[in-house]
Order: structure tokens, then sequence, then C-alpha cells
């Protein structure tokens, strides 16, 4: 099922989200940092929509390379910090080097566990099904489990954000000297 | 293409740890972060088709609890900038022994 036409473009997208994030990771201004990582989740947005993902690969697009980054770009501008820092960003030779021994070794594991040979699924097959998808549609084949079998941790989230929006409203909130 | 993915996942993953080891800038700490999540994302992702829906709900679960995150630190960072004028990681020392 997978062509040639389809394989080329994975490959593609691969590439630009693997240099992106590289590029994301050495640049020293952090704004050119953000734009970089927004390139990123881009291209996994593609990759997740040739995974047969459409409304995962949208909701991406929106709330990850949308909100959260606009998010942080306001935040940079906020504290203005667009211009590379003058004190030393990177850490030194050393710490590099730690680094990169670090991530080598942390890359073959992760390769490793990759490696090796998946457990069967528990059903044949999952539930994925391709025509359950065509029958409910890109979003109705994500919201049947999710309003179905994980409707509590649904409503769980909806919790987690309320703190969190409270919590980053009492945490940024500028107080008063005079106030305590 | 679900060995693809999961290799591509976890050099993302690996870069993203890098980052944090490497970079001293609050923020931009906070970005690697965000990408070690999407690399776990694209994992989910690989392997819902292989083993059902489950996967990409799971996406959106995380999805939350990342933005859920990035608003209380980001709040956070704003917080140590007003009191050190810095967010370089370099001088916030104060639990330093």
């Amino acid at each position: 099922m997978p062509n040639f036409f389809y394989e080329v473009h994975f490959y593609l997208f691969g590439l630009i989200a693997i240099a992106s994030a590289l590029a994301f990771v050495t640049r020293k201004s952090p704004v050119a940092a953000a734009l970089w990582l927004v390139n990123t989740m881009a291209s996994l947005a593609a990759l997740y929509a040739m995974l047969e993902a459409h409304f995962i690969s949208v909701i991406q697009v929106l709330v990850y390379a949308g909100a959260i980054m606009v998010v942080f770009l306001f935040v940079i501008m906020l504290l203005n910090l667009g211009h590379p820092s003058d004190l030393a960003d990177a850490r030194g030779r050393w710490g590099k080097l730690l680094a990169g021994l670090l991530g080598l070794a942390l890359l073959a594991q992760v390769m490793a566990l990759a490696g090796t040979r998946l457990p069967e699924p528990f059903t044949p097959g999952g539930d994925y099904d391709p025509n359950v998808v065509r029958e409910l549609g890109a979003v109705g084949s994500v919201a049947q489990p999710l309003f179905n079998e994980y409707l509590l941790a649904f409503e769980l989230t909806s919790v987690l954000l309320l703190v969190a929006i409270v919590g980053a409203v009492v945490i940024g909130r500028r107080r008063r000297i005079d106030a305590r | 293409m679900l060995a693809e993915s999961l290799a591509l996942s976890a050099v993302l993953f690996t870069i993203g740890a890098v980052g944090v080891l490497v970079r001293r800038n609050a923020i931009i700490i906070f970005m690697c972060v965000e990408l070690m999540l999407n690399a776990v994302n694209l994992s989910f992702i690989a392997l819902s088709k292989v083993y059902g829906m489950a996967g990409q709900v799971f996406v959106v679960f995380v999805m939350t609890v990342a933005a859920a995150e990035a608003a209380v630190g980001l709040a956070i960072i704003i917080a140590i900038f007003r009191h050190r004028q810095t967010v370089n990681l370099g001088n916030i020392n104060l639990l330093k022994g």
C-alpha cells in the first residue's frame, strides 16, 4: 500500500523535522529557536496526516504550532529576550561533550527498544478499522473512544486545565509591594 | 512505516534531551521539553495504527497537559524574571550549596 510517492514524502518530512530540531537546539536567539521549533511541529503535523491521524494533525497545527508557540513567543517579547544573550547561553566544552555522550547513549537505548519485536495486538488489528474510520470520519473515530472509554480522564482534564489557569494567573500576577 | 516513525521519534526525543542538558536559557529548555513531548506523540500516532485508536486519544491528553504545563511554566519564568532580571539558569542558584 505505501507506494514510492508516499515513502519519498515520509522521508522528506522526517528529514525536515530532524534538521529543524537540530537548528532549533543550536540557535542562539530565542526567537529563531522558537520559529525553527514551529517548523518541526508543522512537519510533524504532515507526518501525522500521512499516518492517517487527520484530526490530530489539524490539532497539532492549531494547538501546538498556533497557540502554545504563540505563548512562548509572547513571553520572549514581553521579557525582551529576542536578542542573543551576551552571557554564555550554552554550557562549556566539557558540558557539551558530556551532553553529547549522554544523548548518544540515550539514542542507542531508545533505538534498541524501538528495534525489538513489538508485542502482538491485544485484539487482532486493534480496534483500528479503516471501515469504521471511513464511517465515523476523522473526528468521530477519535471522539468515539474519547467520550466512551476515556470519559473520566476527559473530565479530569477539565479540572487540570482549570487548575493551570488559576495557577498561571496567581503566579504571574504583579504583586503590589505595600500589599503585604 | 512503523519502524521509521519510531526511529524518528527516538531521534527527536534525543535532540530534545540534549537541548535540555546543553542550553541555559529557561525558555529554550521549556521548548526542548515541548519537542520531547512531540516526539512521544509521534510514537503514539505510529502505534495507534497497530494497537487501536487509544493512541490518538492519548495524544489529545498529552497536548492538554503540554498546554497546561506551558501556561504555568511561563508564568513561573515571568515571576523569576521580575525578581532576578534574568532567565539564565546559571544565575538562578539560590538552592546551590
